[in-house]
């Protein structure tokens, strides 16, 4: 049993990972109906920024107190990621506006691959740390109700707290704020929104520059997790089950199938592994999302998508 | 020229049909007779398309039933209906718009075609004949319709009046025995709206095709249909010949509003 | 002035829908199969049939299969890398399973397989389109990785997990020398683009047209979108498993699952979309793109960092290749959606006019 919890838990925290970065999608897809597959390297973009710029700016500055030195990494981080949002839909969305899903799909590939080269270009492609103080060691929790008590991963726990703070922060921004209110009217109808005077290109930037955000915040949590290297790139395909579980439209839907996902794939692994060769979390999510496509593709909490002739 | 109706050929009864809260049609009951042109008019939103999607299979009505030649159904299969000999226009023209006009209406050609995929990709001698012979149909269509300079053009690049006419021709390549043509003339100057007219009245004189017909312009109505049906915010508010619905009190305030 | 076609009247329709009606196009076509088939093997260097012949035929071939998918038919698919593997390892399979099973069955073998597996994967396009199929065909593709890597009986239960085939031989003649792989190649390419392109100019070429177009208008005309979606995918992945035969039987000659991982597929993707979707000819001019790119950047690169005198090593030159790629994307998607073949077409209707300007 007390086996059983902590691959629960295992996969609960990895499940908030996962959100973090389906949340990146989320959030573009319901302000612009585009889905970006450039997360991805938006992440690994970010989190490289991130560990350079904490590198460098001991060496620049002579500060090095850890937290500050990481605070000042973050805010110029972000700033890159609020110019490269810029750059993005300057260069690119502007010139697809009335383009169809499928095209915007593949330039937003295109821009995947052009953030990778470009960012281990600046950035540099080894191994990098992200270490923001994360406690590494596992503790041992709740040895008064189960013998032994339950190892419990603190840097995954932590993680998810984190996560589920971006979340609530978003949640708020969106409801209570003006600026939440308009990406809200555009993510509903791009044309009304346009006659009440809401600038479409100010919001694409500004939803592409929290996504960019969004993904910061991912890749410092992942990259302090398992260092900044390319295969973080990746990390947008793991995610990608989790939006079609959730619901491309829906905040909570990307955190409840994130949640999902990761304990499906922990306690699939681990139960049903050992019969088959192992290896199912290669393909155990999107397999998922396979049945979820046939039976509901909407996902959880996704809007019904509906055809007009 | 008079031509001779026949027996009833499609049967509508009690359709209903809502999306979410809106209720498109409310308990609609109609026919069409073998042979006659009939009219379906009223307002804007009075769910004029949404009736010939019901009839078509695109949307599926909550209660009612339709009757083609004899069989009832309560759900009509697209595909089915088209086999069944329902062929259908559309309003906003979904047209196939990557290729030419006449790709686009040899596609109304695919149900009678039968070579098998290997067949066609050796072209060998029973797919090509059978391509020439349904080229053939298809260039008659076009004649018909006097779209020969453009059959090579793809569709997107034609001016409206004529993407109608593709349209029209698309349906006509089903060799259909019912028509059902959404708003053919919207959008079109007088000559455009004089030659569709003489389109449809030719096919249903040569070929003796059922149309069913939705349309705004009430001289157009008047003059060609045999019968009319009316309908307003989903209901049927008149049924007859388009005398004895043009003097029909609920009709004349739907359109003009009440006070005449 | 060259390239008129005045005076080429056609009298009959069968004339006029032949592949190539213009004279000029029919000529040109022979021209470039006799130097395909016969200059290239004089002319060309053994590096140069490595590098870059081979790999392009093979990935023509398989963009191909992909734009009729993709291009034809609008199902867009992330997962032809899959149905490479299952071609190869289908082929593999019957190959060294049969005794004496010679070459081409075994790749057709694999061809089959491969069509298997793209109709089942292929059935979630019945419900749906767009960025959820692309997902539908990522479960195969990652289902596909997972089955050639785990599941042991596909290998032949090798402890290494790779597997490699030799002594290839086609009617008795060896297939040893490049000359010999690069026409086999070239002569399955050009059979099965001769079939592709008239299926695509026949009635389910404009079934799947319609289904890319309009697909609930196409159903209302009586064309079965089942039918054409399930058609689609599985003469797509037949010719993209023949590829994968190929590619792994002819070009690599052993081989692991990572040989046909996603990055496979998002490749042959681009090869498309660079190329033209919706055009044959589009798959060719891709995948010519793609295969030469690389090898250009390798040799222009550093020549170019050179003349301003930068040395700049092999990472560096990777990592523009993946921002030049990437930018190439975009751009195409931006200016010219219609990619490589609209640029060839606009040419040739140049040509029509020259030397008038319209």
């Amino acid at each position: 049993m007390a086996f059983f919890l902590e691959t629960l838990f295992g996969g609960l925290m990895a499940g908030m990972l996962y959100s973090l970065v389906a949340l990146g999608f989320v959030l573009i897809y319901k302000a612009s109906g585009v889905f970006n597959f450039a997360q991805g390297a938006m992440v690994l973009f970010a989190a490289l920024a991130m560990a350079r710029f904490a590198e460098w700016v001991p060496l620049f500055t002579g500060l090095s107190q850890p937290v500050l030195v990481n605070l000042i990494a973050f805010v110029l981080a972000g700033g890159v990621m609020f110019i490269v949002a810029w750059l993005i839909e300057r260069l690119v969305l502007r010139r697809l506006v009335n383009q169809e899903g499928t095209t915007l799909l593949m330039a937003t590939l295109g821009i995947a691959y052009f953030l990778e080269g470009l960012g281990q270009s600046i950035f540099g492609n080894d191994i990098y740390k992200i270490d923001i103080g994360m406690p590494k060691d596992p503790v041992m929790a709740f040895e008064n109700v189960f013998q032994g008590g339950l190892l419990i991963n603190q840097e995954d726990l932590i993680a998810a707290l984190i996560a589920a703070l971006l979340v609530a922060l978003l949640s708020l921004f969106f409801q209570k704020t003006s600026t939440g209110r308009a990406l809200r009217a555009v993510a509903d109808d791009h044309q009304a929104a346009q006659s009440i005077g809401i600038p479409l290109n100010h919001i694409w930037v500004i939803v592409w520059c929290v996504a960019g955000v969004v993904a910061l915040v991912a890749g410092m949590i992942w990259g302090s997790k398992l260092g900044v290297q390319f295969s973080l790139a990746t990390i947008a395909l793991r995610a990608l089950p989790v939006v079609i579980l959730g619901g491309l439209t829906s905040v909570p839907g990307a955190i409840i199938g994130g949640l999902i996902i990761g304990v499906g794939e922990k306690l699939s692994e681990v139960f049903l592994g050992p019969y088959v060769g192992g290896g199912i979390e290669i393909w155990f999510a999107y397999v998922l999302a396979l049945l979820f496509l046939l039976v509901r593709p909407q996902g959880l909490f996704g809007e019904k998508i509906i055809d007009r002739v | 020229m008079s031509k001779v109706i026949g027996e009833v050929i499609l049967d509508v009864h009690n359709i209903s049909l809502s999306f979410g809260g809106v209720k498109a049609l409310s308990d609609i009951s109609f026919n069409v007779r073998e042979h006659e042109i009939r009219a379906i008019i009223g307002p804007n939103g009075a769910g004029k398309s949404s009736m010939l999607n019901c009839i078509n299979g695109v949307y599926t009505p909550q209660q009612g039933q339709i009757t083609f030649r004899g069989q009832t159904f309560s759900h009509m299969d697209s595909h089915q209906v088209a086999v069944m000999g329902v062929a259908r226009t559309f309003q906003n023209l979904a047209l196939f718009k990557g290729m030419s006009v006449l790709d686009n209406i040899m596609t109304g050609r695919n149900l009678r075609m039968k070579s098998n995929l290997l067949l066609q990709a050796l072209r060998l001698g029973p797919a090509e004949r059978e391509e020439i012979e349904h080229r053939r149909k298809v260039e008659e269509i076009i004649d018909f319709l006097e779209i020969q300079p453009f059959r090579k053009t793809p569709v997107g690049q034609l001016p409206y009046g004529l993407q109608k006419r593709v349209d029209l021709g698309r349906a006509l390549a089903l060799e259909p025995q019912v028509l059902l043509l959404d708003e053919p003339m919207a959008g079109m100057n007088v000559e455009e709206k004089q030659d569709m007219c003489r389109f449809i009245l030719d096919v249903n004189d040569e070929f003796g095709t059922t149309v069913v017909l939705i349309e705004h312009d009430m001289g157009v109505v008047m003059d060609i249909s045999d019968r009319v049906v009316v309908l307003d915010y989903g209901k049927k508010i008149g049924d007859g010949t388009p005398d004895e619905v043009r003097r029909n009190p609920e009709v004349i305030s739907a359109y003009l509003g009440t006070g005449h | 002035m060259f390239y008129r076609e005045n005076g080429q009247f056609k009298t009959s329709y069968q004339a006029d829908q032949q592949i190539f009606p213009i004279a000029q196009d029919r000529v040109f076509v022979l021209l470039l199969l006799l130097v395909a088939f016969v200059g290239v093997p004089f002319l060309a260097s053994d590096y140069m049939f490595r590098a870059i012949l081979i790999p392009f035929v093979i990935m023509a071939l398989a963009a191909l299969g992909v734009n009729i998918l993709v291009g034809y038919c609008g199902q867009i698919s992330l997962g032809s890398g899959a149905f490479m593997a299952v071609g190869a390892y289908g082929a593999y399979n019957f190959f060294a399973r049969v005794p004496d099973m010679p070459l081409l069955p075994a790749l057709i073998m694999g061809g089959l397989c491969a069509t298997a597996f793209g109709i089942l994967f292929g059935l979630p396009s019945l419900r749906v389109r767009g960025l959820y199929l692309a997902v539908a065909t990522l479960a195969a593709q990652f289902f596909s990785d997972w089955m050639f890597l785990r599941v042991k009986w596909f290998t032949l239960d090798t402890p290494s997990g790779s597997v490699s085939v030799s002594n290839l031989q086609m009617f008795g003649f060896p297939l040893d020398s490049d000359v010999s792989k690069y026409l086999f190649c070239l002569s399955l390419l050009v059979v099965i683009a001769l079939m592709a392109k008239n299926l695509v100019r026949g009635a389910i070429g404009r079934e799947w047209m319609a289904i890319r177009d309009m697909d609930v208008a196409a159903a209302v005309i009586g064309i079965r979108p089942m039918y054409a979606k399930l058609s689609a995918f599985a003469v797509s992945s037949f010719i993209i498993g023949v590829a994968g035969g190929l590619w792994a039987f002819i070009y690599l000659g052993s081989w692991e699952p990572s040989a046909f991982s996603v990055d496979q597929s998002f490749r042959l993707l681009f090869m498309v979309i660079i190329g033209g979707l919706g055009s044959i000819m589009g798959g060719f001019l891709g995948a010519a793109f793609i295969v030469v790119l690389p090898i250009f950047l390798n040799q222009f690169l550093p020549m170019l960092a050179g003349l301003a005198g930068v040395e700049i090593s092999t990472t560096v030159v990777s990592h523009a290749e993946l921002m030049i790629f990437g930018a190439l994307i975009v751009w195409f998607l931006i200016v010219e959606p219609h990619g490589l073949a609209k640029l060839w077409a606009m040419g040739k209707q140049k040509m029509r006019v020259w030397p008038f300007p319209y």
